[in-house]
């Protein structure tokens, strides 16, 4: 059933997706599983460790998650909950936005809507395309969010990469991949802007994918909590609406018949 | 039963009520044969109904500030006891009330619904249709993200492309020298008080018109004229309980399609809530593509479709002026249709031509005034521009020229 539904909601997203209109840059895919609480708890856990010093949540209450993602309040209380806050109060950090601006040359956006704002794929994209950049002021910059002041927070799970000339694979003018027609594979050419890794981090390639999806992924909770609880409120009332509207049909043939 | 008698009989003696729903709902009498764009009227009556109400509630969490309405919308999605839901069935309603409101006007164009004697019910039609749109637009400003400031900061401004009085006159409707909590404010008092009740006495008296002057139908036979020994219309039947049954299923049907959008899908991929309105109104950095909600986007579409400077009068002046007229000339239309029938059905090939094309313009319109303008989309635009206006232009001409069926006596 639930598939049916991601499989509808997904043809749907597909098919009016020009409307939201957006860039150019190919950004890759991530799908949000809400129902993986385990990922929405890791998730949360880096978002606090290492997003939530810059970055508010100053819609969102901190009780609210943890009730929605099954964190036990006392252990929510113990390891994620900031110093001074109580677990009702909003997540809003204490960093000045005067002082913020300074510091990073615009203030830290509130992460609360970030994912309803630009999407799933950006800020899982984003997330993976940091690069070593020396003419900027943090070292790096991203490739899909060129000259951005944030810092790259996660590089010692990600390693350092940079910017070289390598082969890589040829895209069409629609920015799919061009492949041979003789033996199908992936056609690849040299080009100078490709971000390949120049030392490991704590994490391999597929383990810090892993932590971009949860990051994501819990961004995509946090943007509508409720979620889960329309949908499945939402199955409740369609199916009565369907019985309503057979018993008006009837009603309605009943009343009818004698009209011509 | 004979408590409940003897009361009505109280009532009636003071109050006629029951006089009341005899001559609007039992005794009033529609030509059996409406079809399915009979439904929209009734559908639009649903989603107003939806509107006020959920409104109400709204209104007991929002906070018509420029520090606090962007919060407070996020307080009713997230700590109201289903906010979520009572803002979805609102932003919801808004373009389920377009949806229905634009089927019902082209089952007037179809049928000829504001001929001879419904005049009066298409004009009470087209006010409630200009209030609607200024509450839409009045109501876009107040969840206070970056489309609802851009989108009014846009619209405003339009007001200053008015020779002499404009920029003046813009900064009146502002209340200040850019959009502000001071505009906020206004917009908030206009879309929960002045334009509601507007909205209902236009509905009052779109309903009253209709019934006195009764229902057309798709054949437009006037069904008034053969009546049996009671003066009751051979061909018509009592609207109670005959078309509540029948509403009824239209209306289950309707609200299948509308929750499956509120519960499933409330952004509907960016039309129906705009990815830039998830930030909150920052004066300081606009946009990079803005467009008004898909609703108003035909007309904005003719406004940015006019690209020429004309007696000394700047292009933005003119596109305003051709925005207006886009809409003013529908107020006419019953005097513009010289048809001796009513339905298209029995009017001749051109009307048909005139109506296909003209619903063609409007849907390439608005379908235009989405996209970014490219000069390919521009020319497409002032095609389609001036399609529409020759449909209303040159009405007078063709429905008189062409031969039409004849009509028969009954439904």
């Amino acid at each position: 059933m639930k598939k049916i539904f991601a499989t509808v909601a997904l043809m749907f997203a597909s098919a009016i997706t020009f409307a939201s209109g957006g860039s150019t840059v190919h950004l890759e895919h991530m799908a949000p599983d809400l129902h993986d609480k385990a990922s929405l708890q890791r998730g949360m856990q880096v978002y606090s460790n290492y997003c939530a010093g810059c970055h508010e949540m100053g819609y969102a209450r901190y009780e609210r998650a943890a009730t929605d993602l099954g964190i036990p309040a006392d252990i929510f209380e113990a390891n994620l909950l900031p110093a001074g806050k109580k677990i009702g109060d909003l997540m809003d950090n204490s960093m000045d936005a005067i002082d913020a601006k300074n510091w990073f040359g615009a203030t830290p956006p509130d992460l609360t809507l970030e994912a309803r704002l630009r999407g799933h794929d950006w800020v899982y994209t984003y997330l993976k395309s940091f690069y070593e950049d020396e003419t900027r002021p943090w070292g790096v910059n991203n490739t899909i969010f060129p000259s951005v002041g944030m810092p790259n927070v996660l590089e010692h799970l990600q390693g350092v990469r940079h910017m070289t000339c390598a082969q890589a694979p040829a895209m069409d003018e629609h920015g799919k991949p061009k492949f041979d027609t003789l033996t199908g594979d992936i056609l690849t050419e040299e080009q100078c802007n490709v971000v390949v890794q120049k030392t490991e981090g704590q994490l391999t390639e597929a383990e810090f994918d892993q932590v971009a999806y949860d990051v994501t992924n819990f961004l995509v909770y946090m943007g509508e909590p409720s979620r889960l609880q329309a949908e499945s409120l939402g199955l409740k009332v369609l199916l009565f609406i369907v019985l309503f509207g057979i018993f008006a049909y009837l009603l309605n043939k009943e009343y009818w018949r004698e009209i011509h | 039963m004979a408590v409940m008698k003897n009361f009505m009989a109280w009532v009636d003696a003071r109050l006629p009520v029951t006089q009341a729903f005899e001559k609007h709902m039992s005794k009033y009498y529609a030509p059996k044969n409406l079809n399915v764009l009979y439904l929209f009227g009734v559908l639009s009556l649903l989603v107003l109904v939806n509107q006020l109400l959920t409104g109400v509630w709204l209104t007991m969490s929002y906070n018509p500030s420029a520090e606090g309405a962007f919060a407070s919308v996020e307080y009713i999605m997230r700590d109201v006891e289903y906010g979520w839901l009572i803002r979805y069935m609102h932003s919801t309603g808004a373009s389920a009330f377009f949806v229905v409101v634009y089927l019902h006007m082209f089952r007037g164009l179809l049928y000829g619904s504001y001929q001879k004697p419904r005049e009066l019910v298409w004009l009470f039609g087209m006010a409630i249709y200009l209030a609607l749109m200024a509450e839409a637009f009045m109501g876009y400003l107040l969840p206070w993200g970056q489309m609802s400031y851009w989108g009014a900061q846009v619209i405003i401004s339009l007001f200053s492309a008015i020779p002499m009085i404009g920029p003046d006159l813009a900064q009146w409707v502002r209340g200040d020298y850019l959009i502000s909590g001071i505009t906020l404010n206004r917009f908030f008092s206009l879309h929960v008080i002045a334009l509601p009740l507007v909205l209902v006495a236009l509905v009052v008296l779109h309903l009253l018109a209709l019934h006195h002057v009764g229902s057309n139908n798709p054949k437009g036979v006037d069904i008034k004229k053969h009546k049996d020994e009671n003066g009751i219309p051979l061909d018509g039947i009592p609207f109670h309980p005959y078309y509540t049954v029948h509403d009824i299923v239209g209306v289950a049907v309707f609200l299948f399609v509308f929750c499956g959008v509120i519960f499933f899908f409330p952004e509907m991929g960016g039309y129906f809530l705009e990815k830039p309105n998830f930030e909150a109104a920052n004066p300081l950095k606009t946009p990079e593509h803005i467009a008004p909600v898909w609703y108003f986007t035909p007309f904005y579409a003719i406004l940015r479709a006019v690209t020429y400077p004309l007696f000394g009068l700047d292009a933005k002046f003119w596109g305003v002026v051709a925005m207006g007229g886009a809409i003013a000339i529908l107020f006419v239309l019953p005097w513009l249709d010289r048809s001796p029938v009513k339905s298209m059905r029995y009017k001749g090939w051109m009307s048909k031509v005139a109506l296909v094309l003209f619903c063609i313009s409007f849907v390439v319109l608005g379908v235009l005034g989405v996209l970014p303008s490219t000069e390919g989309r521009t020319t497409v635009a002032q095609l389609a521009s001036v399609v529409y206006f020759l449909y209303f232009i040159l009405m007078p001409f063709y429905t008189k020229w062409e031969s039409t069926k004849p009509v028969p006596e009954r439904v």
